[in-house]
């Protein structure tokens, strides 16, 4: 009797284990290498023919923002060949970026992780004669120049810095525009804090600083990713007066234990609810109304928004913390795959895809493309900074914003002008993480 | 002739399970190992020959998070032990009816039916500002301010854990309460000894190899822990798991490696201090 019960035993253990195993694993499964006919594995000879590129299959890593499945659809129907997108975190996309080259042929990634790729040799340097409105795109881009707005001047990882290479076969980024990308961009936005109105009672956002008052203690959250969080950091400390930078982008190692030090201070204190490192993560802490302020992604607040739950997105008077995302190339490519990764960058830029983000509140490369495929109510909306002339509908047929609402924060220009900062990596980059995990263990 | 194939047999018979631990766990542990020494430029590793990994794991901050890390083990490994003996103890002693303890048994295995991230945030809902408990304290008027340190706090990666690992050590412990000769206990009640003597002269004693098994399970699974740490803790919460997490992210491969060393190093103590102290082979 008891043996019986002792085998049962054993076996449902083993399940159980078993069960765990598998979902401890199925977080970590990678793709298998590329099967022939891929650009890993490509047609041997220079000649194009416009028939092969129906066999080409780019593979694509990014970040979950970009990777959906309705905009690979477009592309595949619009170019005629295959593309397999997938989704990663930030952290995940830059790992294999550097360490597994032979696993994408087109690379989505932010500017700010350019310094750590780049150097690694996995990517080849885009040919700029072959992007066709390579010169429409926005400035801030290509020549870091917006209409002498603030923007110019903004500190960090700004895409300009990084956006040409010295030469073909360069590692080096350049300083003056060159016939040489590192990526082509696709998305980018102004960052800055959410808050839950309808919990905060009657103060007013109006300053970075605000993330740091007694009054929201055990109420604010911020990102717990090094690169980004320490800028949001900083903006911070610099608006409430407790330290100044040399330059915020680029902190000293002074600096850097000095403002760790801060934080550190600020957790015991309990300032913090919370920090958060996914997306998710930040929708779910301020819909449940664990924060009330925190640092947030643009459609993270429209997210909570669609949960009909009323979330700003606080326009500051210190300024904007940017990001940009663009495409590069994998070293890999060569001959026809080569060629259709062109077709790609080309069709990215045609405005479809532009207008598609744009109606989730991202910015488009070139905006005028976005324009041909928005309603002139969307595009009023989104980059004008007008009332909605109706509902705002996301892609996926979400109401976003009632009729007459206003996109926080105003107009294109109003808000990409007024960036000061962008997400960094900096020279001392190991030393960070070090006092950043110090101060999480704190 | 036959002989020598009688003495080889059992060495073939060894080899593939040999060679598949030799693959997929020796070989990675010793490329950890190598990895540990090797520099790092800011952006990716170089094979070299250094020792500086080593140094900033043993700094203050490390071992603060090592300490964390510690009392996260004893706190879940003691309420797991103090659920799962008399879970353990009503199966396999009160149930008298075989299938019916078996259904019992089967209902401690339902939370393992759903993924263990699953099983976390479902207590967000619960214990959150906004969530039933605190609710329900509202509505009942006893707090005016919600109760915060329900969640994200070690309260909850502590419940957390102790959720996730406490069908580890029920299985064991059950599992050796069964093996028990029931006229031992009979045997023991003639000699007029208490319930309680009983508990504790025959099984505790008889129950000590499941209690040991359970507790390695235990003691090395929380030793490892990123995950609940971050979610239940509100990523406020540091353990060496976490440490090494947050250092894999920054692509400081040799630096996580040499923390990884290390923690297998303390997690293989303390496993090898538990089968000093109880001896598991009377289990097998």
């Amino acid at each position: 009797m008891a043996k019986i019960s002792r085998r049962y035993v054993i076996r449902t253990g083993l399940a159980a284990g078993a069960a765990i195993a598998v979902t401890r694993c199925a977080s970590n499964t990678q793709q298998a290498s590329a099967p022939s006919g891929t650009p890993n594995n490509p047609a041997s000879g220079p000649e194009v023919n416009t028939n092969q590129v129906k066999d080409v299959t780019l593979r694509m890593i990014g970040t979950g923002v970009s990777q959906i499945n309705e905009i690979r659809n477009k592309a595949q129907e619009d170019l005629g060949f295959k593309i397999d997108v997938r989704a990663l975190s930030t952290e995940e996309n830059n790992q294999i970026a550097i360490t597994q080259p032979g696993q994408y042929d087109l690379f989505d990634g932010e500017y700010f992780s350019l310094p750590l790729v780049v150097p690694s040799g996995n990517l080849q340097a885009i040919d700029v004669s072959k992007i066709k409105e390579f010169d429409k795109i926005v400035p801030i881009f290509t020549q870091n120049k917006f209409d002498g707005m603030k923007v110019e001047q903004a500190q960090g990882t700004y895409p300009y810095k990084v956006m040409y290479l010295q030469d073909q076969d360069s590692k080096e980024f350049a300083a003056e525009p060159t016939n040489w990308a590192t990526l082509i961009p696709f998305q980018y936005n102004a960052d800055t804090l959410g808050y839950r109105p309808d919990l905060i009672g009657s103060t007013k956002i109006e300053s970075w600083a605000q993330l740091f008052d007694s009054q929201f203690k055990g109420k604010t959250s911020i990102l717990d990713i090094p690169s980004i969080g320490i800028m949001d950091a900083a903006m911070v400390v610099e608006a409430a007066g407790l330290m100044k930078f040399g330059d915020k982008g680029n902190m000293t190692k002074a600096e850097i234990d000095q403002i760790t030090d801060i934080l550190k201070q600020q957790k015991r204190d309990g300032q913090f609810r919370a920090f958060w490192k996914t997306f998710d993560e930040s929708v779910n802490l301020m819909a449940a109304g664990e924060v009330v302020l925190q640092s947030m992604w643009s459609p993270a607040v429209t997210a909570v928004k669609s949960k009909g739950i009323q979330c700003v997105y606080a326009p500051l008077k210190e300024g904007y913390r940017a990001w940009g995302g663009g495409v590069g190339l994998s070293k890999n490519l060569s001959g026809v795959s080569l060629d259709a990764a062109y077709e790609y960058l080309n069709w990215m830029l045609d405005g479809w895809m532009g207008a598609f983000l744009g109606r989730q509140g991202y910015y488009s490369a070139i905006p005028e493309n976005a324009r041909k495929f928005m309603k002139p109510a969307e595009w009023d909306f989104w980059y004008e900074g007008k009332p909605a002339a109706e509902d705002m509908v996301d892609p996926f047929g979400k109401t976003l914003e009632k009729k007459g609402a206003v996109r926080d924060g105003g107009s294109f220009k109003e808000r990409m002008g007024n960036v000061v900062v962008w997400n960094s990596t900096m020279d001392e980059q190991v030393h960070l993480v070090k006092k950043w995990n110090e101060f999480i263990a704190s | 002739m036959y002989k020598t194939w009688k003495g080889v047999q059992p060495y073939l018979l060894a080899t593939p399970q040999t060679l598949v631990f030799l693959l997929f766990l020796i070989f990675p542990i010793l490329m950890i190992g190598l990895v540990s020494f090797w520099e790092f430029n800011g952006y990716t590793m170089v094979p070299g020959f250094t020792l500086s990994n080593y140094a900033d794991v043993f700094t203050e901050v490390s071992l603060r998070t090592y300490l964390n890390t510690f009392k996260y083990v004893v706190l879940v490994w003691f309420f797991c032990l103090a659920i799962a003996f008399p879970v353990s103890y009503f199966l396999a002693f009160h149930i008298q009816n075989q299938k019916l303890q078996i259904i019992l048994f089967l209902i401690c295995t339902v939370p393992f039916w759903t993924s263990n991230i699953i099983r976390m945030i479902s207590w967000i809902p619960v214990l959150g500002k906004e969530g039933l408990i605190n609710s329900l304290l509202l509505n009942l008027n006893l707090v005016e301010q919600p109760v915060e340190w329900l969640l994200y706090s070690d309260f909850a990666v502590v419940l957390g854990m102790v959720h996730l690992y406490n069908f580890f050590m029920i299985a064991p412990i059950f599992n050796s309460m069964m093996r028990i000769d029931r006229n031992l206990i009979t045997a023991a009640e003639d000699m007029g000894a208490s319930g309680f003597q009983i508990l504790k002269e025959v099984i505790l004693p008889l129950t000590a190899p499941g209690i040991a098994i359970g507790s390695i399970f235990v003691v090395t699974l929380v030793m490892g822990e990123f995950i609940t740490v971050r979610l239940m803790g509100g990523g406020q919460s540091a353990s060496v798991g976490k440490l090494i997490q947050t250092q894999i992210g920054s692509l400081q491969y040799p630096l996580a490696a040499a923390n990884a060393v290390v923690l297998l190093i303390v997690t293989l103590f303390l496993v090898a201090g538990i089968l000093r102290v109880v001896d598991i082979r009377k289990e097998l």
